[in-house]
């Protein structure tokens, strides 16, 4: 098990808490709590070590194409691939947004 | 007249050479009928040392009794063989090298047996003649790779030799007329033995093209291969398969097409009642296919959005569903389903607009292979169905959307579609600068590397970031930066400009899933048509019968 943590300056207003994936192997769960800082805390928990550059990749490439929401997202990770963690990541986001 | 040029030898050694082997089994023979358990010593005296033997084996049916029996040949008395082989899927293929009885192998696949195969490759236990498509082998059986020995399967035969072999029909024409056309000795193992003719429920290879027949053991192997269980289908499954139906089949109006096995095809095939219905395209798209028989695809039959399927070979469990669908499948007079391999890699090659693959390995121009380090997996079909015919001369829609010139003697192009994620389990990046395969091809000595799929007949590259329409790049540059569009956070997709990305999206040269408008939360399992294969076996009105291992109740 690995704990990672990152910061991103973030500048959209979600309204809500939310949960999207499943605890599952090649899965992950991510779960949204909007804060008023204009940041986004990331706190992934993760069964692959030395996955931290990886992360670093994914959501410095997740900031380049998106705004990120003001809030903590936090991580639980079951070796995911960069491909089903992206995606349960927009999920969480777009759930934030409209649940 | 040149008298003194005219060469003195034989004309007729190889059916000197047939009859001789024929008759030293005489007393082991009751007719063509050899016995099963002296069938080892038969072995010996039909084939000699040095012999091309073709044993038939794909990635389904399985001359497995052959197979067994000619690893338990003595290696004194036959060895040094050049064995032809569609496929390598059982530890038996191997053990006849193991052994000393082989020498040297062409193939196409080797599926389950890829690591071994290495592993002999790097002892020097075996040579590789060539990694061939499937009928880039069959066609050098008909030239330079004429078989003296076939040994082939089949469900029935009759006390004269005419061959049953109904859904799993496959290879077995092919590699017969190979041999029988050319002197060659043709040997097939049978499940069961009936007295005529007329106990056959259809007779699909002629008895006079088949010298022996023997009864196996145990009914043949078949590898159910093409079965995908909806349980394993993921939401990155859907979301691809959606991008795939909206942006590329919807697109191009793909009429006609071949989907490699995988989750990912199988998603599009169980996407397509449902998500396909919504985005109104039955009728317009998916109606004409060459297609092994997916369980996957029977939703998409029952609604009536598939008009034909012509298959390589069959699939367990799906022989009463094909057998109550003859409008859809062919089927022999008995009503059971024929298959034919050479013939549908042929509808795959010329008759269809597209084909949907996948691959382990793409590199940065789109070449892919399936070939990595200690893994010699051959390449079955796909080279064929991948890849650009340029014999072809009939238009469709889709084929003339690829033609990109005003030039006025440009053609069209199949449509070439590599569906894959940027990274597999176990952090794999799927996109690399360089494929392994070139690495294994220098290890193994091999003349070319081993690349399944080239780049220059790849149109498409559709990720889980985005779909790449390659076959807009107006250059080797320009097709490079696309690929690495669509390439994630792979070394590949690192190195990409984010401003060329926002053009090429703008161009339309790039599409990501948003740019489709495809939302990620609609990316859900509830999608599909069947999340199970017990759903399946429910669209079927209970005709399909899964194979035990796929029954959860």
């Amino acid at each position: 098990m690995e704990r990672i943590e990152l910061t991103y300056p973030a500048t959209e207003k979600l309204q809500h808490k939310a949960l999207a994936g499943v605890v599952g192997s090649g899965d992950l769960e991510a779960m949204f709590i909007p804060h008023q800082e204009k940041m986004l805390k990331i706190i992934i928990k993760t069964s692959v070590d030395g996955s931290k550059h990886r992360w670093q990749n994914l959501f410095n490439r997740f900031a380049s194409l998106h705004a990120l929401p003001m809030g903590t997202l936090e991580i639980n990770d079951f070796a995911s691939t960069p491909g089903v963690a992206k995606l349960r990541i927009e999920q969480v986001f777009e759930e934030a947004n409209y649940a | 007249m040149l008298a003194n040029l005219k060469s003195n030898r034989a004309w007729d050694s190889r059916l000197n050479e047939k009859k001789r082997r024929c008759n030293a089994v005489n007393k082991l023979a009751n007719g063509k009928v050899l016995a099963t358990d002296s069938f080892v010593e038969a072995l010996e005296k039909l084939i000699v040392a040095g012999d091309r033997v073709v044993l038939e084996g794909n990635n389904q049916k399985q001359a497995d009794f052959l197979a067994r029996k000619l690893s338990q040949v003595d290696p004194n008395i036959i060895h040094n063989l050049h064995m032809l082989m569609p496929s390598i899927g059982l530890p038996e293929h191997l053990d006849i090298f193991e052994k000393g009885i082989a020498k040297k192998l062409d193939f196409s696949f080797s599926g389950t047996q890829s690591l071994r195969i290495s592993q002999l490759l790097a002892d020097h236990i075996l040579e590789i003649g060539a990694i061939h498509t499937y009928i880039e082998l069959y066609a050098r059986l008909f030239v330079d790779l004429i078989p003296n020995v076939a040994l082939v399967a089949a469900y029935k035969a009759d006390r004269n030799g005419n061959l049953y072999t109904g859904p799993s029909t496959e290879d077995t024409p092919s590699i017969v007329e190979a041999t029988a056309f050319k002197n060659g000795i043709v040997i097939a193992q049978v499940n069961e033995l009936v007295d005529d003719e007329a106990d056959l429920p259809r007779v699909d290879i002629p008895a006079s093209w088949v010298d022996f027949v023997v009864v196996a053991d145990k009914p043949f192997f078949i590898e159910p291969l093409f079965t995908r269980d909806p349980r394993l289908i993921k939401p990155i499954h859907v979301l691809m398969g959606m991008m795939a139906i909206k942006g590329i089949y919807a697109k191009h109006q793909v009429k006609s097409l071949n989907h490699g096995i995988g989750f990912n095809t199988a998603a599009i095939e169980l996407l397509l009642p449902t998500y396909g219905e919504q985005l109104g395209l039955k009728g317009k798209i998916c109606q004409h296919w060459a297609l092994n028989p997916h369980p996957t695809l029977i939703p998409a039959i029952e609604c009536g959005w598939v008009e034909t399927v012509h298959c390589f070979g069959g699939e367990l469990g799906m022989e009463k569903y094909m057998a109550a669908r003859p409008d859809i499948f062919f089927t022999g007079h008995d009503g059971s389903m024929r298959s034919n391999r050479t013939l549908c890699q042929l509808a795959g090659q010329y008759g269809v607009d597209m084909f949907v693959g996948s691959t382990l390995q793409v590199d940065g121009l789109g070449n892919s292979s399936t070939v990595t380090h200690g893994r010699l997996s051959g390449f079955g079909g796909a080279p064929n169905m991948g890849h650009d015919p340029h014999g072809r001369r009939h238009a469709t829609s889709a084929w003339l959307d690829m033609m990109q010139s005003q030039n006025p003697v440009d053609r069209g192009h199949k449509l070439v579609v590599q569906m894959v994620e940027t990274f597999q389990a176990g952090a794999k990046p799927t996109f690399v600068e360089q494929l392994d395969a070139v690495e294994v091809g220098k290890e193994s000595d091999m003349p070319i590397a081993p690349v399944m799929i080239y780049g220059d007949d790849i149109t498409h590259v559709l990720t889980e970031e985005g779909i790449a329409y390659l076959y807009q790049a107006k250059s080797l540059e320009e097709r490079r930066a696309m690929v690495a569009a669509v390439a994630g956070i792979t070394d590949i997709g690192l190195g990409v400009d984010s401003k060329r990305v926002a053009q090429f999206r703008k161009e339309g040269k790039v599409a990501f899933p948003q740019d489709l408008g495809i939302q990620p939360t609609q990316a859900q399992r509830s999608l599909l048509a069947a999340n199970s294969i017990a759903d399946l076996v429910e669209w079927s009105d209970g005709l399909y019968d899964p194979p035990a291992r796929f029954k959860s109740w």
